[in-house]
């Protein structure tokens, strides 16, 4: 009965794995993606229930229990609004950091940071 | 416009952030005034809610005339209201002095600065105003994205620090998101004031349990409390000036202000041992920050550390959550606030100056005066000397701690304090006393700068000098409200 939020589980720990392990930042990104996919989904299976149907009224059923809850769709649709903004907001990033430093590995960039520290002591604080 | 109170602020800062961009169109120099004039009059309705707390106690506003628990509601209480006019206020001033510095650091003009600052103020005094725990979650991001944005505009070191901050800000959001989804689960409602009154009944549950934990790992993140802080050193030190100047003054506060918000006056787990786990969190968050704020030879980043520790301050205060303790946790919002403002936006304008960031080539604090002097007045209150705000918040953590029986919490608190001292100590001594680099400015920062400076500065004394009465009219009501 209760299998499909272990699939929930499951995508939760996989999307926390790969922000973990992986040393590439695009790979981070797609387990964030993964992590907060699994949080909607987690949500989504709040609002289910056994012999209900879509939250939408048929003319002579008033039991409330007859249908599913319509909220934790309306909060997700919410949150995937969040979640879309979240990637495209660090998709940016990355344009700029590979734009930058020329990789996306987070050692390459991490020694090319070191080496620009060096080279310029007093690095100028910004551009638009 | 009374009844509408408990909502203006963020209202003003929204409606700021949407008319920046449209009048830049016309003239890019209109932002500068622009934001002021929102981000101050939103100043101006937090301080009317203040009065109207003071006057008419606890405020309830329906959104769109929907009554809770099925619509969204906005509350404005005492605690609610102080911290409103902590993160208003202070983020003016912020922005204030950030005139000049942003138009070194952004050339090609500085409407999209302005506009995101707005955004992020909004969702900031969004997480503050909200009643209902989806809310905040949609506030906390709203203020998040905008961040990210905001620190990613230095370009070059500050993107890498900005992805970093994308992925860790996200993770807490989302277990703060899971641990909402738990408590919904568990009650079916996501209204604060509802909530409190079904939770007890569970108490027991499993998932209630889950879900406190949930959404304190991930505000604690939030918070930048050890050991959940990876993101807040890189985020604050490669931040460009302006940036530096607001977001470490508030964006911290909002999170402790929602963890505060829903730890004690929602969740009240009198038998969970969360309160306890963030108030030792919190002890080695003092510790730690304090002690890697030592090391650090780059300004900024010695600031981000104690960052790091004076987050510990609060954590500890709202774990013991007596009287005494939340008291002083509430008043180290505002001092916090004030102090690391000050701080920011000194050494970010002696960093456009062409000096540091590293401590050894900070020096020429003797031809900026005034901002030397501000600096002091910040560091003094850091460490916990009177009659500065910082003083006065230790003292009723301390006796908080004493309170609770718990003498390591007490000896954290008293350490903390000499580390603040020592690290203060070398930040003030490389301003007054150190080299500069060859071919540095040598002249006093620019007037709006000394404008915000020297009020933020007066204020940390007034807030030190006027403690009794903030906390008795303010702050003993919002901890009792707690208990």
């Amino acid at each position: 009965m209760n299998y499909p939020y272990w699939v929930a589980i499951g995508l939760l720990m996989l999307g926390l794995y790969t922000m973990i392990a992986h040393r590439n930042l695009f790979k981070k990104l797609i387990g964030m993606a993964i992590f907060q996919t699994a949080i909607i989904l987690f949500f989504m299976l709040t609002s289910v229930k056994r012999d209900a149907t879509l939250p939408i009224v048929v003319a002579g059923v008033t039991d409330a229990g007859a249908y599913m809850n319509p909220l934790p769709h309306v909060l997700m649709l919410t949150a995937i609004v969040v979640a879309v903004a979240t990637s495209g907001m660090a998709l940016a990033i990355l344009i700029r950091l590979h734009a930058a430093y020329g990789s996306l590995e987070e050692d390459v960039i991490a020694e090319r940071v070191a080496a620009d520290a060096e080279r310029q002591p007093s690095p100028p604080s910004g551009r638009a | 416009m009374r009844e509408h109170l408990p909502i203006l602020p963020l209202l003003l800062t929204l409606t700021g952030a949407l008319v920046v961009p449209i009048v830049a169109v016309i003239s890019r120099r209109a932002a500068w005034p622009l934001a002021l004039a929102a981000s101050g009059a939103a100043t101006l309705a937090a301080l009317g809610g203040v009065v109207e707390v003071l006057g008419h106690g606890t405020r309830r506003y329906p959104v769109g005339g929907w009554a809770p628990p099925w619509g969204i509601e906005v509350v404005l209480d005492p605690l609610s209201a102080f911290t409103a006019v902590v993160v208003a206020g202070v983020g003016t001033l912020a922005l204030v002095t950030s005139g000049p510095g942003a138009a070194l650091v952004y050339p090609r003009g500085t409407p999209g600065f302005y506009a995101l600052a707005l955004v992020a103020l909004t969702g900031f005094l969004g997480m503050i105003a909200s009643g209902d725990l989806f809310n905040v979650f949609v506030f906390l991001e709203i203020a998040a994205i905008s961040s990210y944005a905001l620190v990613a505009s230095g370009g070059g070191p500050a993107l890498a620090a900005a992805f970093r901050y994308v992925v860790l800000g996200t993770v807490g959001a989302s277990f703060y998101l899971l641990g909402v989804g738990f408590l919904y689960a568990l009650t079916g409602t996501l209204n604060m004031a509802d909530l409190a009154q079904r939770l007890p009944a569970q108490a027991g549950s499993p998932l209630f349990v889950g879900g406190a934990l949930f959404i304190t790992v991930g505000l604690a993140l939030k918070m930048g409390l050890f050991p959940l802080h990876g993101w807040l050193p890189d985020a604050y030190t490669y931040a460009p000036a302006p940036v530096a100047a607001l977001l470490p003054a508030v964006a911290t506060k909002a999170a402790a202000y929602a963890l505060a918000r829903i730890l004690l006056y929602v969740v009240r787990p009198s038998e969970l041992p969360v309160t306890a786990m963030l108030a030792w969190a919190g002890g080695a968050s003092i510790i730690v920050g304090g002690v890697l704020a030592l090391r650090q030879q780059d300004a900024r980043r010695l600031l981000a550390y104690s960052s790091v520790s004076q987050m510990g301050y609060v954590a500890l205060g709202l774990g013991l959550a007596n009287p005494a303790a939340l008291a002083g946790a509430y008043l180290h919002i505002l001092n916090h606030a004030m102090m690391k403002a000050v701080l920011f936006i000194g050494v970010g304008t002696m960093v456009l100056r062409g000096r540091g960031p590293g401590l050894a080539t900070l020096g020429l604090g003797r031809e900026m005066p005034v901002t030397g002097t501000c600096m002091v007045v910040a560091a003094l209150s850091m460490v916990g000397v009177p009659p500065a705000g910082g003083f006065f918040s230790k003292w009723y953590l301390l006796q908080g701690a004493i309170e609770a029986r718990q003498p390591a919490l007490v000896v954290a608190i008293l350490v903390g304090s000499l580390l603040a001292l020592v690290y203060m100590y070398r930040l003030t001594e490389a301003v007054w006393f150190g080299e500069s680099l060859p071919g540095a400015t040598s002249a006093e920062a620019p007037l709006a700068v000394l404008i915000g400076l020297v009020a933020l500065a007066v204020a940390i004394i007034a807030a030190g000098l006027g403690n009794s009465a903030i906390v008795t009219r303010l702050l003993a009501p919002a901890a009792a409200a707690a208990l």
